[in-house]
């Protein structure tokens, strides 16, 4: 890293501002349009971060795949789904954030001890700078090249995998007016399947397929 | 030991930031109630672990940059995670017409 030290100490505190408020906001907000924009804002920040740590390549794939596929997939999801609900109370849901929040910050004293106490080997080797993007390549066609392939192999797994989770599988047709019909997201005619109805508490296994 | 602002900024500082995003990701992952939310405190976890890995990759293996490979890899499989879990997602929502976590308990006992 060439730049002068304070501004590298300035463009760190406000990255990590933004990760962890963008975070905090994730977590925190009751919109969640808004939570999955700020979702955005924390992997750019992240991809700066990693701008900072002498890595442009894995900073641009942070772009692409994250910002770019992942970030707007949750939209499409939101989108999808986003019916208003009212969500049925809890008892105790203000004891259970307490304690789990308790719980995380144990977790993360631990993990502040262990960053801390730990005599880390720096400084090592300094840092290739610019080809970085060359070694990565060398790497992931000599000695990282079966975990390559095998994530070429997990991507189509997981493509075929999704269309095959997200398609409708029931084709029916109108026989009255010929439309097909069933191409929304939820059936509105018959009721969903396993909704428990208050009729029976048993939850309704409906042949209706 | 002095407590003197460093000129450059160590490998702490990324530790710690990680640290505070992976258990903001950990509290949401336990607490929400909507599914999305859910796969958004995955993302937000895994996010920090590739922090950890860059800052890694900087700062004590700067010639052999094997934490980037690692990083890179952690994305693919993100992404991947990402298409799977949102087509779980949208099942789930066209069977109980739902997104609330405490309804998904037709496997709890």
């Amino acid at each position: 890293m060439t730049i002068a030290s304070s501004t590298q100490w300035i463009c760190f505190l406000a990255l990590s501002a933004a990760v962890v408020l963008g975070s905090l906001g994730v977590v925190l907000l009751p919109n969640i349009v808004y939570s999955a924009f700020l979702l955005g804002g924390v992997f750019l920040s992240v991809a700066g971060l990693y701008l900072m740590l002498n890595a442009s390549f894995v900073a641009a794939a942070q772009v692409l795949v994250y910002v770019g596929a992942v970030n707007v997939l949750i939209l499409f999801a939101i989108m999808l789904v986003n019916k208003k609900e009212t969500l049925a109370e809890i008892p105790g849901l203000p004891l259970r954030r307490l304690l789990s929040g308790g719980v995380c910050a144990g977790l993360f004293l631990l993990l502040l001890r262990v960053d801390i106490t730990t005599p880390w080997a720096v400084p090592g080797p300094s840092p290739g700078g610019d080809d970085a993007t060359v070694r990565i390549g060398m790497h992931l066609f000599s000695d990282y090249l079966l975990p390559f392939e095998l994530a070429s192999v997990l991507l189509l797994m997981a493509m075929i995998g999704a269309i095959v989770l997200a398609r409708r599988d029931v084709y029916t047709v109108d026989v009255i007016t010929g439309d097909s019909v069933d191409q929304a997201l939820i059936e509105k005619i018959r009721t969903p399947l396993l909704v428990e109805t208050p009729s029976d508490r048993s939850p309704a296994l409906e042949t209706t397929r | 030991m002095n407590f003197s602002i460093p000129v450059d900024v160590p490998l702490q500082a990324y530790l710690i930031l990680a640290a505070i995003l992976f258990c903001t990701g950990v509290w949401g992952l336990i607490n929400s109630r909507n599914a999305v939310r859910v796969l958004m405190s995955i993302e937000l976890m895994l996010n920090a672990v590739n922090i950890n890995l860059m800052a890694f990759s900087s700062y004590i293996d700067g010639q052999l940059i094997r934490g980037q490979v690692f990083a890179i890899f952690v994305i693919t499989v993100a992404a991947a995670e990402a298409a799977v879990g949102l087509a779980i997602l949208l099942s789930l929502y066209r069977n109980r017409e739902t997104v609330d976590m405490e309804r998904f308990n037709l496997l709890r006992w």
